[in-house]
């Protein structure tokens, strides 16, 4: 019986906006899914219904109001939603990893760098980082002229392009993608399924968003429709 | 990366609080702080996280509470029970303090090798040529060329002073460093590569720091842990990026929500 890597139970998340007369916004109410290893589970739903909250959620990004987010390191099964800002510091370190379609450039550090560094955090390797990271960038159309530099001046195709390199490039059990695809063409959207598909087979539990529905075929074992997890404003 | 999980804090704060006379300064401030964690106290002028720091690094008596530090010995003491030889001897040897104003923290009237070799004396080092060797190593690791060895703080840029004033703490290999608006001083183009400089040298060396700050993008880019003060006392804590994207305390959203989009 494989373990669940993954485990949300009885999730909810508001935000109380004190700036506007303490307005509260449900987000989503009692999410309740869980993941295993290789494992790719697609969030569904329309915009606004709350799968980056719960991506976020799950990261340590955002609060999670109710509700236990267990995610497994090793024997140990550890509660994002109480665990201490280390801890869940430890947990991003080798656990878990988040890939948006935005990189937070760095600046003075070389496309090259970036992406190896991300593998290295995560324990690879030196020489077998540097290696992965120039893989990557070839496979995801990173012209090579660009490796030694800093992405701040790339286009945003590109600077978004090593963004994905830098967030497969790490060995992490648990991978959360945020419509990492997004804006991307279809021969580089095509790379990232093959990449996913790779970390799929390497055991890896996957949550991911994903616009494309070509991409979301492809890569999804099933598919968590959020709208189930609306608040009680329906009600 | 992080220290390991389950050893000890290097400092905790226990209720701690200042009051000048019947004023508040801060408050029942409480906190542990692990070796190779980036603690920022963010806040307005008034909101006492200045008051905070001068209590944490013993410049002032505390009228509250206490601050335990684990000595390198092991040994875990109070701060405020310490004899005067042996917290001088902590503030030269094994913690840091990079002032907001470099002239505060530099002294003017001695080169620039002379400020980092200094510390070195301090604690022991007599070999003239040794100590000039490693001087000059550390200017170069703060991006100071080595031929400005011998000229005097004086002729250096606001930003080089800064980084002078980083190379002075950080020789003597320190496991704590206060900084207190270490770039709010400076040009922001010139604070963008300071603020480079020091994340690169905390994670290489492993620093614990608190970092007083108003500005919540010096915040973002070097804390793990947020501590967010308001009138004395802190209102809201956790982990940096949680606490910039999704604020609870209404000031906490004022204050996220003040700042410019860059």
């Amino acid at each position: 019986m494989t373990q669940n890597l993954v485990t949300l139970e009885g999730v909810s998340k508001a935000f109380t906006l004190h700036l506007r007369d303490g307005m509260k916004i449900s987000v989503v109410d009692n999410v309740s899914f869980a993941v295993k290893p290789g494992e790719c589970v697609v969030l569904g739903g329309p915009s606004g219904a709350g799968k980056s909250s719960i991506l976020k959620m799950i990261y340590g990004n955002y609060r999670c109001d109710h509700g236990r987010i267990l995610v497994r390191d090793g024997d140990e099964q550890v509660d994002v939603a109480n665990a201490e800002p280390r801890r869940i510091l430890a947990l991003r370190g080798s656990v878990m990893g988040y890939v948006s379609q935005f990189l937070r450039v760095i600046p003075r550090v070389s496309s090259l760098d970036i992406v190896a560094g991300a593998a290295t955090d995560s324990g690879v390797p030196q020489p077998e980082a540097w290696a992965r990271a120039e893989r990557l960038l070839t496979l995801l159309n990173v012209p090579e002229r660009l490796w030694s530099l800093p992405p701040a001046t790339f286009s945003g195709g590109e600077q978004q392009r090593v963004n994905i390199a830098r967030g497969l490039a790490a060995d992490r059990p648990i991978l959360l993608l945020d419509e990492p695809t997004a804006s991307l063409d279809a021969a580089n959207r095509a790379v990232v399924v093959r990449l996913i598909e790779e970390k799929k087979r390497a055991g890896a539990a996957i949550i991911g968003i994903f616009h494309d529905d070509d991409v979301r075929e492809l890569v999804a074992d099933r598919i968590v429709d959020v709208t189930e997890f609306a608040s009680s404003k329906a009600a | 990366m992080m220290a390991k999980l389950n050893d000890k804090p290097l400092l905790s704060a226990r209720n701690l609080g200042k009051h000048y006379g019947q004023r508040l300064g801060c408050r029942d401030v409480n906190f542990d702080l692990y070796e190779g964690e980036v603690l920022a106290v963010v806040g307005e002028s008034g909101s006492g996280k200045s008051t905070l720091l001068s209590l944490l690094a013993t410049e002032l008596p505390p009228t509250a509470g206490a601050v335990n530090y684990r000595m390198r010995d092991g040994e875990t003491r109070n701060l405020f029970d310490l004899t005067e030889a042996e917290r001088r001897f902590l503030l030269r040897t094994d913690w840091g303090f990079v002032r907001q104003d470099a002239r505060d923290g530099l002294r003017m009237g001695v080169s620039a090798g002379g400020n980092v070799g200094e510390r070195l004396m301090a604690v022991g080092g007599r070999h003239y040529g040794r100590i000039r060797d490693t001087a000059s190593d550390w200017l170069n690791r703060v991006e100071i060329e080595p031929e400005r060895i011998d000229d005097l703080p004086k002729s250096f840029s606001g930003g080089m002073r800064q980084r002078l004033q980083i190379a002075r703490n950080l020789v003597t290999h320190p496991r704590l460093v206060f900084m207190d608006e270490p770039t709010s001083s400076l040009d922001v183009s010139v604070q963008a590569r300071l603020l480079d400089l020091i994340r690169g040298l905390v994670s290489e060396l492993g620093l614990a720091v608190i970092i007083v700050t108003h500005d919540l993008a010096v915040a973002r880019l070097l804390s793990h842990r947020i501590m967010v003060m308001r009138q004395g006392r802190v209102i809201e804590t956790g982990l940096t990026d949680q606490v910039l994207d999704d604020p609870r305390e209404a000031y906490t959203q004022l204050l996220v929500s003040s700042v410019l989009a860059a």
